[in-house]
């Protein structure tokens, strides 16, 4: 029984080594950000002594730019920090209303999308919204820092592709230009504070009234957020039209293998991932459009 | 286990303390440092009746670990009330927006960082800002009441 130890390293480098050395000497490590996952868990079974290691004093895991080809979100931002930045969200409304959808004002506080990302819950709300437009994810390990797609990212239920040593810098998101936009939506049975019976995540890109590019994802509805490349091909080369958005919708039901459990049903979440797709993309499409 | 030394600001005093790097700055605010304005409600981030502001953001002190405090401010319901008490405290008790007491400080301090940012908030905002804030005694009315009211002498001190 080691118990507990806090560390707040100041350099990536510092972070690395740290992780290694634990990974090497067969310790615990756990990557803090903003908390509001993990000293729940720490309190509720999961009280194994560990290393914490706060990675809020890297200027990395802070950075915030917004350039003209890319946006890098720092994995340690807070949710109400990047809710007050007006530019960002201009240019990617749906996946920071996924995460201001996220807990209490007291949560959004601390709550790192790079968290709710790693923690990777089905139901994580900023998931599908970032698979929508394209986020990557900026991995520091031994070797230098590695790159991942969000959707190859999350494994499974509560596992990332993160190996010993590594943790997430941040997330790397082509800037959308004046006709690409995003939406999200999830259904919860009330109107705050709730986990997603499902959500659906849209970015579309719209040229001369035809989508020339888009990207959906789905949460809640499997073990991992999902992205639906046949829903994403319904909307392509279509004019976002009744016909298109019903098409999309029905890809998602397809792709969608929930469970049932207190939130819904097998056959409702599947019907509810069209209805969220189909208004999603509505959404996205009219703010691609200026609508 | 090693305890940490942690140098910070509350209520714009500098503190020292130690901790265990387990405890959470709520444990850190009762039990070492003595201030027990701050409540214990859930201890896992729900019910917010442990509201303070860390370095002028609203947190539940529960999901903040005490180590983490180390160089940050964090304001407490001990430094809301001057020689007087603050406009919100004063419109609570005449609204009679409490009744256990319980959730009281951290109402107090939710609704005191919407009103330094929103000093005239609709009641939908109020409502929208506190829902992370529990109450199981008033049904909440006298409490969305107290604080519009509050609002108010802040911004035309009677």
């Amino acid at each position: 029984m080691g118990g507990y130890a806090y560390v707040a390293p100041t350099t990536v480098a510092d972070t690395v080594a740290l992780l290694s050395e634990h990974a090497n000497g067969g310790r615990r490590a756990q990557i803090l950000a903003g908390g509001t996952d993990l000293l729940v868990q720490m309190r509720s079974g999961d009280n194994v002594a560990r290393t914490i290691v706060d990675v809020k004093k890297l200027a990395e895991t802070n950075r915030l730019v917004i350039g003209s080809d890319e946006i890098y979100i720092g994995s340690a931002i807070a949710s109400a920090e990047l809710y007050e930045n007006e530019e960002l969200k201009g240019l990617l409304p749906g996946l920071l209303e996924s995460s201001d959808l996220i807990g209490s004002t007291q949560i959004q506080g601390r709550a790192s999308m790079g968290g709710n990302l790693c923690n990777a819950s089905p139901a994580g709300d900023t998931i599908p919204a970032m698979m929508a437009v394209g986020a990557v994810c900026d991995i520091a390990g031994a070797d230098g820092t590695r790159e991942l797609a969000v959707e190859d990212f999350v494994t499974g239920v509560g596992t990332n592709a993160l190996v010993d040593g590594e943790f997430l810098l941040g997330l790397k998101i082509p800037t959308p230009g004046a006709n690409t936009r995003d939406a999200y939506l999830r259904f919860i049975p009330r109107t705050e504070m709730d986990i997603a019976v499902a959500g659906c995540g849209v970015s579309v890109t719209v040229d001369g009234g035809r989508c020339t590019a888009a990207r959906v994802a789905i949460g809640a509805v499997a073990p991992t957020v999902l992205l639906v490349p046949s829903a994403a091909e319904a909307l392509i080369g279509s004019n976002l039209d009744d016909a298109a958005l019903q098409a999309a919708g029905e890809a998602c039901t397809a792709a969608a293998s929930p469970i049932s459990d207190k939130r819904g049903t097998v056959e409702y979440r599947k019907k509810v991932v069209a209805v969220l797709c189909r208004r999603a993309t509505g959404i996205a499409r009219d703010r691609a459009t200026g609508g | 286990m090693a305890k940490v030394h942690v140098a910070t600001t509350v209520n714009g005093e500098s503190r020292e303390f130690l901790c265990d790097p387990n405890d959470s700055l709520l444990d850190v605010l009762r039990d070492t440092l003595g201030m027990t304005g701050t409540k214990e409600g859930c201890a896992t981030g729900d019910c917010g009746a442990c509201s303070v502001m860390v370095d002028g953001r609203l947190v539940c002190a529960c999901l903040v670990l005490g180590a983490e405090a180390q160089g940050a401010a964090v304001e407490t319901i001990e430094g809301v009330a001057s020689e007087t008490l603050h406009p919100l405290q004063q419109k609570f008790l005449e609204h009679a927006a409490l009744q256990c007491g319980i959730c009281t400080p951290g109402f107090i301090i939710a609704a005191k960082a919407l009103l330094d940012k929103n000093p005239d908030p609709d009641e939908t905002t109020i409502r929208y800002w506190l829902a992370g804030n529990l109450c199981r005694c008033t049904g909440y009315d006298k409490i969305i009441r107290a604080v519009q009211d509050a609002a108010k002498e802040l911004a035309h001190p009677a």
